[in-house]
């Protein structure tokens, strides 16, 4: 035992060994059984810092040196988070791969001293358990986890532009099989607990427990550490085994896959749909592959090197740090910055059923807030309301909700026709038709029936608000809430406050933001706000290319291929041509000639012909029948025909044709940080991304010209410039930036 | 026999209202001596038994309401058909509640609120269970192609139906003694709360056994005098309870968990089990059963139901109704002589006895000051209950009250109080008042 200790490693640990009394992992002995708890004082959520690894090294060698000692439980003590991970400022401080990939040697060769420790480690798990914390837990030779809805398993990594680095890509395929582990590695989606179970990724489940004689969430922990620490019993009495009797299904996949031309088949299949989804700009999900392959292949050794390596060079890509500049930039904007408001929104109305009206309804009660959905007819309530009951029901399909709570859900959703109600409203959201003169008419009429402090939010996509404020009594109760379609699925939420909008009045429509889950950018007035200003240029562009011959399809493949997940002639058509037509007006005579480009007429003749995008089954594409292959709609063709343009071969190559998109996307949104509009190029980042589809892996528009280099991205727009003119001129603050190169606007 | 030493609790402007007399068939394991009864056989036989105790003319009735759980669909409004069965008079009016566990309670607080209106005098209340047939049904969509086929018109139409079955359809439901709004079947969630206030195994499987022993004594000593023989049908006469069994600790500990496996505490030992049976008590104003000569046994005082959680305190009924009911008799935990608390599983019973002993948990999920404090054993259920019994879950709650006056009566005391929990986090509370010897 003693040559087991010491190889454990203990690097990283140098400062804090010894001496210092233990501050993130403790551990008692029950009845033979060491119970090791974590919990990270200084974090809602424990990681696997450099401090918590070291703790745990210095434990994990006191119980192996303790022969009273005959298995072990790992348990965090902090209610919903296991281990979410590993502590990311610890890759983002090292300078080279090479000191990141030591590291994970370092977390690697711990795990595989546990998987091979003399004695039996289960975890017990509850809450959050992803990343570096499932890559623990699957080192324990047991694993237990509680059915509550907060534990979920998964290896996030890749949605960071890494991959599980700790032993994960070497024992997942071993553990749920090659296809499941791929699913897993390779889409970060989050796991279950009783999926888990059946994926045999953990052995046994434990029921989450009502309150007792202390709270529910401390009487489970308590409760998961009892049946955990029976289980270490049984392991180490040899009553509990810990291989899974396989199934015939089991035995026959096992068979398959061990046949080395039914691997490669394997690793040919799913390289090729990564390829095609990623379109190879996503260097993780390859290396994850490569990695699999290598340990199952090569055996563990190489395998191991292969990941520790893979991750430190991974780490160094700038689509990792774009990818963990976005987390980050989340979390920073799923917090009110504004304060705590006054008063709780209790009751919420919206005005209007519509798609947008509908959808901030759904995800209002889904938080438990009583929601009226006004109309003004009987037919948009009821396709309004079946809405929010086809949204929840196909939750329940989906069995992330039963049909009881879909029920209790709906009981909040009051639908009518009439102001009922309204005088006990907090917040009133309207979601009507965007007209100026229609959205003045809602302002006069609901303020003549809402109480004193309730808040008037209007969602517009373009309209600026102090327009539709010059309709109220009272200004600083009125705030712009841009919604994203479908809301039930977009995370974005851009928050929009008036010079004279109220602190409080912010406060409150971020609290109510958050409450409904959203990703929320507080911006300044104006035409278009942050996010349409950007994308309206970026579609003018469009449809100039659209004009000069390149086909939708090709101009889709161009915009994905440069990142962007929807193509922009699909993003035109699902927007609604209608709306995009109405937006490139609109802002096109605030903002004059640097939003031109295209042809506004190509526009309105498609919505004049009914094309207004999928709602209406054709725009760009022809929507409706089944087939797989969207189909170019010929009459957009023809309209596009007689708006010929022709195309100056200067900047018409395909990646001239990309550049000019992006372009003028990345340059209005730094001249709205210029103007104002924007507080910070987080928040820019967060809302282009989110909202716009931005492509993550250059992480918003602000990152990627401080990774792309503003003088480099001013160069092109200036020959740009040349051809076209003034819409390529680049904003002061990106002239600043190119001509000094230390000037970035992100750290 | 002590006299009353205590104040009585009537109160001024409200009337009293007592309890003549209540009976039950004996409660068999489902599946045994009753297997080829309907359920309104056996509520017959428990109000043909009610008539024969009390000598009531059969016309002096006014009113009969009954409980029931799972129901027959033949017999939906199962007092109606027992009642005519039994032989009362036709011009009788008769209804059926339900309220899962607590069924039989309604129907006799029902009763006390006929009397108390002034619209009866004389109610007779039941109830009965028969899970040794239950209706089991056809899958929705079977149901739905049969229904569609009494509509078809013409045989093609008929035939295109009929070839519409698929193996699916044939699947039947049957039914769970689970709740709809959580989908957890209740022996689970009594194996979570006994988790959740820490009752373990061993504490469950001696309150189990006490239940046994405690029962099997009072059947030896004759105390179930509630109990009628009855003669079923093409078979002997009943007259005992068969689910009494004492074991040994060493047995009961061999048992597997049933619900949570394998670490869970809950077995088949420590549930109650599915029973047969039905019960009926006589209720009255206080001057008419004097006026027809009666001599009361109890008179039934405060109620109270309440409801809570159902998935986390789905059986914590007793524990919510208790003090409540104790602050509207202005009594206090310390007056009360004969507790009967219903037995749906030991662990319940332990966590509802842990969760009135909490302050915190009184303070924290029922809004009190303080704990109302756990009845002492050597008063509680001390003839038996549902554990080892029975519990014919409609016919449970008259068993509890009738015990309650006869324990009463023998042990000199003046109040009692029944408590019990019910299938959609609901309870119930009495409390019972001797009457004076």
């Amino acid at each position: 035992m003693a040559s087991v200790r010491l190889l454990v490693t203990r690097s990283g640990c140098t400062a804090l060994k010894a001496i210092t009394a233990r501050t993130h992992v403790s551990y008692e002995v029950k009845d033979n059984v060491a119970v090791v708890r974590i919990n990270d004082p200084t974090s809602k959520v424990n990681t696997l810092g450099r401090h918590m690894q070291a703790e745990l090294v210095e434990v994990i060698n006191e119980i192996w040196g303790n022969s009273a000692v005959k298995s072990a439980v790992l348990i965090s003590s902090k209610p919903g988070s296991f281990i979410a991970g590993a502590d990311l400022n610890m890759f983002q401080a090292c300078k080279t791969a090479e000191e990141v990939s030591y590291l994970l040697q370092a977390g690697q060769k711990m795990f595989e001293q546990i998987e091979k420790s003399p004695i039996p480690f289960v975890a017990a798990i509850n809450g959050s358990c992803l990343g570096g914390g499932l890559e623990f837990a699957i080192a324990c030779q047991y694993r237990i986890a509680t059915k509550s809805k907060k534990t979920i398993l998964g290896t996030p990594e890749v949605m960071l532009g890494l991959l599980p680095g700790a032993g994960g890509t070497q024992r997942l395929p071993k553990m749920v099989g090659l296809p499941a582990a791929f699913d897993m590695m390779l889409t970060g989606r989050n796991i279950k607990a009783d999926k888990a179970k059946k994926m045999g990724l953990v052995h046994q489940l434990v029921e989450p427990l009502g309150p007792g004689l202390k709270s529910a969430e401390e009487r489970t922990i308590e409760y998961l550490e009892e049946v955990a620490v029976d289980f270490a019993k049984g392991l180490t009495g040899k009553k509990v085994t810990v291989e899974k009797k396989k199934g015939l299904m089991q035995k026959v996949q096992d068979f398959v896959m061990g046949l080395p031309p039914v691997r490669k088949q394997i690793y040919k299949t799913v390289h090729n749909k990564v390829m095609k989804q990623s379109k190879g700009l996503y260097p993780a999900p390859l290396k994850i592959i490569e990695c699999v392959q290598t340990g199952i292949e090569k055996g563990n050794a190489a395998g191991y090197l292969s990941e520790s390596e893979n991750f430190g060079k991974l780490a160094m890509t700038s689509v990792s740090r774009a990818l963990i500049g976005l987390f980050y930039g989340q979390v920073a904007c799923k917090k009110n910055h504004f304060g705590q408001p006054e008063r709780e929104v209790k009751k919420l109305a919206v005005l209007g059923a519509g798609l947008m009206g509908a959808g901030i309804a759904q995800v209002t009660i889904d938080k438990g807030v009583a929601t009226i959905l006004k109309d003004t007819t009987e037919e948009g309530l009821a396709r309004g309301q079946q809405q929010v009951y086809k949204g929840l029901n196909d939750k329940t399909k989906k069995k992330s909700l039963t049909t009881f709570e879909r029920d209790r859900i709906m009981s909040l959703l009051s639908g009518q026709l009439d102001y009922r109600g309204f005088e006990n409203a907090d917040m009133v959201i309207e979601a009507v038709f965007e007209d100026l003169s229609i959205k003045h008419k809602v302002v006069k009429e609901v303020e003549a029936v809402i109480p004193p402090h309730c808040i008037f939010a209007t969602n517009t996509s373009a309209l600026p608000i102090k327009d539709i404020a010059a309709a109220s009594k009272r200004p600083e109760k009125l705030i712009g809430m841009h919604y994203f379609s479908p809301v039930d699925k977009m995370q974005l939420l851009e928050i929009i406050t008036t010079s004279k909008t109220s602190k409080d009045t912010t406060a409150s429509a971020v609290a109510v933001g958050l409450k409904q889950g959203k990703v929320i950018i507080v911006v300044g007035d104006g035409p278009g706000f942050y996010t349409t200003r950007c994308l309206a240029p970026m579609l003018a562009e469009a449809v100039r290319a659209l004009q000069e011959g390149v086909g939708p399809k090709k101009l889709d493949s161009l915009t994905t291929g440069f990142g962007f997940p929807v193509g922009a002639a699909t993003l035109a058509d699902e927007v609604g041509i209608d709306v995009a037509a109405h937006v490139a007006e609109d802002l096109g005579k605030a903002f004059g000639t640097r939003f031109g480009g295209g042809n506004v007429e190509v526009l309105k003749m498609m919505v004049q012909k009914g094309f207004k995008g999928r709602k209406s089954g054709k725009g760009c594409y022809v929507y409706g029948a089944k087939s797989k292959e969207k189909k170019v709609n010929s009459g957009a063709e023809d309209i596009l025909k007689s708006f010929k343009l022709t195309a100056p071969p200067a900047v018409s190559a395909d990646e001239d044709i990309q550049y000019r998109l992006v372009s003028r996307f990345v340059n209005e949104a730094v001249l709205c940080l210029q103007e104002g509009i924007l507080p910070d190029p987080v928040q820019g980042d967060i809302g282009a991304v989110f909202g716009l589809g931005f492509p993550p892996c250059l992480g918003g528009p602000f990152r990627f010209v401080d990774s792309y280099g503003a003088d480099k991205l001013v160069q092109k727009m200036k020959h740009f410039e040349e051809a076209y003119g003034n819409q390529f001129t680049p904003c002061q603050l990106l002239l600043d930036h190119a001509k000094d190169s230390s000037k970035r606007f992100h750290k | 026999m002590s006299a009353p030493s205590k104040k009585t609790l009537a109160k001024p402007g409200v009337k009293n209202i007592v309890l003549v007399d209540g009976v039950r068939t004996p409660f068999l394991q489902s599946g045994t001596t009753y297997a080829d009864l309907m359920p309104h056989d056996l509520a017959r036989a428990a109000l043909q038994g009610l008539l024969n105790r009390t000598g009531l003319p059969k016309d002096a009735v006014d009113y009969i309401v009954y409980g029931t759980v799972i129901q027959e669909v033949k017999t939906s409004n199962v007092a109606r058909e027992a009642a005519l069965g039994a032989g009362f008079s036709d011009k009788t009016p008769a209804h059926t509640v339900t309220m899962a566990c607590i069924s039989s309670n309604q129907a006799m607080t029902t009763a006390v609120g006929l009397i108390a209106a002034g619209q009866c005098d004389a109610v007779v209340a039941g109830g009965v269970e028969f899970m040794s047939d239950v209706p089991i049904r056809h899958s929705r969509k079977m149901r739905k192609t049969m229904l569609s086929l009494n509509k078809a018109k013409t045989l093609g139409a008929r035939l295109s139906l009929l070839g519409s079955i698929r193996l699916a359809h044939l699947s039947p439901e049957l039914p769970a003694v689970a709740e709809f709004s959580t989908a957890e079947t209740m022996g689970h969630s009594a194996d979570r709360l006994a988790a959740a206030f820490g009752v373990s195994r061993l504490e469950q499987d001696e309150f189990a056994l006490r239940s046994h022993t405690l029962a099997k004594k009072a059947q030896d000593g004759g105390m179930l005098s509630d109990v009628i023989s009855f003669k079923v049908p093409g078979r002997d006469i009943v007259s005992k309870d068969n689910g009494i069994r004492p074991a040994t600790m060493e047995q009961l500990a061999k048992l597997k968990p049933a619900f949570i496996k394998p670490h869970g505490t809950v077995t088949a030992a420590n549930s109650s089990f599915l029973t047969d049976g039905a019960s009926a008590v006589l209720i009255m104003s206080e001057e008419k059963a004097l006026a027809m000569g009666y001599k009361p046994k109890a008179y039934l005082r405060d109620f109270v139901y309440v409801s809570q959680d159902p998935k986390d305190q789905l059986l914590l009924g007793p524990t919510y109704a208790t003090p409540k009911v104790l602050e509207k008799s202005g009594l206090t935990l310390n007056d009360i002589d004969v507790f009967e608390f219903h037995e749906a599983f030991a662990g319940q019973i332990m966590a509802n006895l842990k969760a009135m002993e909490s302050d915190w948990f009184a303070q924290t999920y029922m809004g009190r000051k303080t704990k109302v404090g756990a009845p002492p054993m050597e008063k509680f259920n001390t003839w038996g209950g549902s554990l080892s019994l029975g519990h014919p879950f409609a016919a449970t709650g008259c068993r509890l009250v009738t015990t309650v006056a006869h324990r009463l009566q023998k042990e000199g005391g003046q109040y009692g109080l029944v408590a019990a929990c019910a299938a959609g986090g609901q309870g119930h509370a009495m409390v019972i008042e001797a009457y004076p010897q």
